[in-house]
């Protein structure tokens, strides 16, 4: 049974932002669009727009996360909306109240939108199918699942050094297997025609069947980065640092670490990113994080632009 | 009390037969087909022109969810759906609360199943104390308390040590063991199969050698100690090709495989459909072509409905926080009729009948003179949707709620004695 | 069917726009296009009138008023003003000069940028129906079409060159 993307309306307008699977090219293409006219805006004397006047924007997070929180905050702030922070992961739900309580309640206040983190996969899809129609969710990141605005701020980083997205090889590398980033990448940069997309990592980091995303699996760190484009890193959690998945982070520095001599297999031109934060010395070398081909900042800036236009979107949407 | 059911198509999986014929009940048993015997009077007769008469199905897995959840349901609403669903015997799992270890719970669970005077309860007791895996039972004061078997439901037994004393004690008193292969160790945190859907989702995943790895020690362990095992809710392709080579090596097993197996695949979870948390995981749609030929050839004995009721709350919450579980008694029927849709109806209905028969070790079911009158009236061309509404039992979960599915339960008869009628339904 | 309503010819309005703005205008003085239509009518004028200030463009979608029953429009471009605004003559320029919403938007959207030092309009036509107190300075032509006629639409082909055409109702300004 192939159930009806659930992000989706009736007319095939974007409700909700859960995951890029499954979203049409063309969604994409106009969320990067507009995108790119609020980079415009953030580098005006008054960086708000009144799109969003008068709109509640409730950031709910189950899993702390200050960074995220902020950039999607501030994203609803330029458009004007009133935000209000919630940490549920330290209120209602240690005393034991649902999720779908603590949304109702939420409900009730008039929420417009909801940002959701939350540590297991597919929390935002039973919120949004148990929110009212007026109410929109995003996806702010949720267990290993997706992290939809973090995949479109890293295409529309790559769309602004590389401008097309059908020439390029790009390699994503680390542990894929927790990675929600990840998956939001694959699909962003599958849909959007990039012709190969490469994973690079061991194998305890690597999901099963992952090639059935559209990705070349690699395990040996140079072969995965000769003559690529763009190498995406990942973060590797301290808690995977040392255990069974791998034996420590100076050995998986020595195979997986990106320093600048694994980094000059890739094209002369290709740019680096990184969702953050960053491990220096344990994915990345610092030379390489802070030296010329790193992105790693103007990612952080597009991804306030990106937010804001995935806010507006949904919200012209109804 | 006599029956007389009129011309229904009686179709009989053990000897295969299927034919128009009257057929006479009394005393709680099969007094004849076709013509009356001599003097015979009915109480009763059914009309059953245009429906299937066969032997009462026999589910292999059905929680009663007593006692302790009786929150989620109870005995009475659960035997009163699996007679709505045909079903006239039942097996339950250890998994109650406090577990079946002590032949008192036993016998207050028989004595109360008997007294509804609905479908037939065979208990499994647990094989270790409270199910933790490490102090055997007492089996056999517990299968004079009616145990038909032994079984630590879904709790793990990692220590192999205690596993195979188990069997070893079991095989003594010829006491049957009933083991789902699981290796905790590999299968832990995982709520997915190790698998696309997984990886595309983002669930933690049970790959399929955390069943394998556990029944090829399970088969070693049973061949060494010499135990009847039965097999539980096989999953996986390669689970199923084990089985079989067992089997024609000459070994003692039986097996059995849950409906919601033989139809769904990973791939039914869709965006996160919690009603499709299942354990063990729906897997491939590979695996579950296995679980269906291995239906067809005998390798797998019985398909049983793995019944779980679930209440809402189970199900509202995020996939990998959800309950394990769904309904399954009132479905069975129908996907048995499905699953067997290119076959004649008796080999359709031998997995829950005959095969699972078999596996409890009870004579064939049959429709011949002299037999037990446990019989199922079916409609083989109603059908019907198992939405919320048309539920009996306490849980309304089913991966199938959305489903047309063929074939529904007009009359059930235990003992000779009429238990539902489709008259009664809402 | 009522005859459609006869519509000026867009590349004489341009002469009589240029012709009424020439001199009006200081060295200083910037133009701003409001998308998409009056881009194309700001680039012809900023030509015409040999402006050494750059063309500034404004896409006014943030600041609709109409946001809501709308939604946002799939292709919003970036504004451009590429001179300093605070104390700066300003032009605005438009195609059609109607309800006046488009025009509150870019005057709002300018402020965003800073204190210009003024704002004056110049639009190719103006159709009438004002639903705010706002005026251009400068027009090309003037026609009077009724609301329920639909949207007068600046086009342009692939020579450059410009024309009006009127498309059947069922939009707001």
């Amino acid at each position: 049974m192939a159930a009806h993307n659930p992000q989706l309306g009736p007319d095939g307008e974007l409700r909700h932002l859960l995951s890029i699977e499954g979203l049409p090219r063309a969604t994409l293409m106009q969320i990067l669009d507009t995108a790119r006219s609020f980079v415009s805006v953030t580098e005006r004397e008054i960086k708000k727009v009144p799109l969003l006047r008068g709109k509640s924007v409730f950031n709910l997070f189950f899993e702390s996360s200050t960074r995220t929180r902020t950039t999607f905050e501030i994203a609803a702030k330029r458009l004007s909306a009133d935000v209000v922070n919630l940490n549920i992961a330290t209120s209602s739900q240690s005393k034991g109240e649902t999720l779908l309580d603590t949304v109702a309640n939420l409900s009730a206040m008039h929420a417009d939108m909801f940002v959701v983190r939350h540590a297991s996969s597919g929390a935002p899809h039973l919120i949004a199918r148990h929110v009212g129609p007026e109410i929109h969710v995003i996806n702010a990141g949720d267990g290993r699942h997706a992290h939809p605005t973090q995949g479109l701020l890293d295409v529309y980083t790559i769309r602004h050094y590389k401008t097309d997205f059908t020439d390029l090889t790009v390699a994503i590398v680390g542990d894929l297997l927790h990675s929600r980033v990840a998956r939001s990448e694959i699909h962003a940069l599958t849909t959007l025609g990039v012709p190969e997309v490469r994973v690079v990592g061991p194998r305890t980091l690597m999901p099963p069947d992952i090639e059935k995303l559209g990705v070349r699996v690699f395990h040996d760190m140079r072969e995965g980065l000769r003559g690529v484009d763009v190498v995406m890193m990942l973060r590797l959690q301290n808690e995977r640092m040392s255990g069974a998945l791998l034996p420590s982070s100076q050995e998986y520095f020595r195979s997986y670490g990106l320093t600048p001599a694994r980094l000059a297999l890739a094209k002369p031109d290709a740019i680096v990113m990184h969702p953050g934060p960053m491990n220096r010395g344990v994915e990345i070398d610092s030379a390489v994080a802070d030296g010329p081909q790193s992105v790693i900042l103007p990612q952080v800036t597009f991804g306030i632009a990106v937010r804001m236009a995935v806010m507006a979107i949904l919200a012209g949407n109804g | 009390m006599k029956l007389h059911i009129r011309s229904g198509r009686l179709v009989d999986p053990t000897l295969g037969t299927d034919a128009m014929a009257d057929l006479f009940i009394a005393d709680g048993l099969i007094a004849a087909v076709g013509a009356p015997p001599p003097g015979f009077v009915a109480d009763r007769v059914i009309e059953a022109a245009g429906q299937v008469v066969c032997p009462g199905l026999v589910d292999l897995s059905v929680r009663l969810r007593e006692p302790g959840f009786e929150f989620r349901a109870t005995l009475d609403s659960e035997l009163a759906a699996a007679v709505s669903g045909g079903i006239t015997r039942i097996v339950c799992p250890p998994d109650t609360d406090p577990p079946l270890d002590e032949p008192g719970l036993v016998e207050m669970l028989t004595r109360r199943a008997s007294s509804l005077a609905l479908a037939r309860v065979h208990p499994l007791g647990a094989l270790t104390h409270g199910l933790g895996g490490d102090r055997l039972t007492g089996m056999v004061e517990l299968s004079e308390a009616g145990c038909v078997g032994f079984s630590q439901g879904d709790a793990p037994l990692p220590d192999q040590q205690v596993l195979m004393r188990a069997m070893a004690y079991a095989s003594t008193f010829d006491l049957p063991v009933w083991l789902r292969p699981q290796e905790e160790s590999l299968a832990r945190g995982g709520v997915a199969h190790d698998g696309e859907v997984a990886t595309r989702l983002g669930l933690p995943g049970i790959p399929a050698v955390a069943e394998t790895v556990a029944l090829a020690g399970i088969l070693l362990l049973a061949r060494a100690t010499g135990v009847r095992v039965h097999i539980c809710r096989l999953s996986t392709a390669e689970g199923v090709d084990m089985v079989r080579r067992a089997r024609s090596d000459g070994m003692r097993i039986t097996c059995d495989v849950s409906a919601l197996h033989v139809h769904l695949s990973e791939m039914d979870i869709g965006y996160f459909d919690a009603r499709c948390r299942l354990t063990p995981p729906l897997r491939s749609g590979r695996d579950r072509a296995a679980l269906a030929r291995g239906l067809q050839d005998g390798t797998i004995d019985a398909m049983c409905s793995d019944h779980t009721p679930v209440d809402d709350d189970g199900k509202q919450v995020p996939f990998a926080e959800a309950a394990n579980g769904a309904t399954g008694v009132e479905t069975l029927l129908s996907l048995a009729l499905r699953a067997g849709d290119d076959g004649s109806l008796a080999q359709a209905l031998a997995p829950v009948t005959t095969g699972p028969s078999r596996a409890l070790g009870l004579p064939a079911p049959t429709l011949a003179p002299g037999a037990t009158a446990d019989l199922c009236i079916f409609d083989p061309e109603l059908w019907w949707k198992p939405s919320l509404a048309a539920l009996v039992s306490s849980g309304k979960s089913t991966p199938f709620a959305d489903y047309e599915l063929r074939g529904r339960t007009v009359h059930t008869i235990i003992d000779g004695r009429p238990v539902f009628d489709a008259g009664t339904r809402a | 069917m009522p005859t459609p309503p006869t519509l000026p010819d867009a590349e004489l309005s341009l002469d009589h726009l240029v012709s009424r703005m020439r001199g009006a205008i200081g060295a200083d003085t910037a133009l701003v296009g409001i998308h998409t239509g009056g881009v194309w009518v700001a680039e012809r004028l900023h030509a015409a009138l040999g402006l050494p200030t750059p063309l500034g463009t404004l896409d006014v979608a943030f600041y609709r008023d109409d946001f809501r029953q709308r939604g946002l429009k799939p292709d919003v471009r970036p504004s451009d003003l590429p001179f300093e605004i605070p104390g700066r003559d300003i032009v605005l320029v438009d195609d059609v000069l109607y309800t006046g919403r488009t025009v509150r938007a870019a005057v709002n959207l300018l402020f965003d940028y800073g204190r210009p030092g003024r704002v004056r309009l110049a639009a190719l036509l103006d159709r009438g129906g004002r639903q705010l107190p706002i005026a251009a300075e400068w027009v090309g032509d003037v026609v009077d079409v009724p609301a329920d006629r639909g949207m007068i639409v600046l086009e342009r082909d692939a020579s450059g060159r410009l024309s009006l055409t009127m498309e059947e109702a069922g939009g707001g300004a």
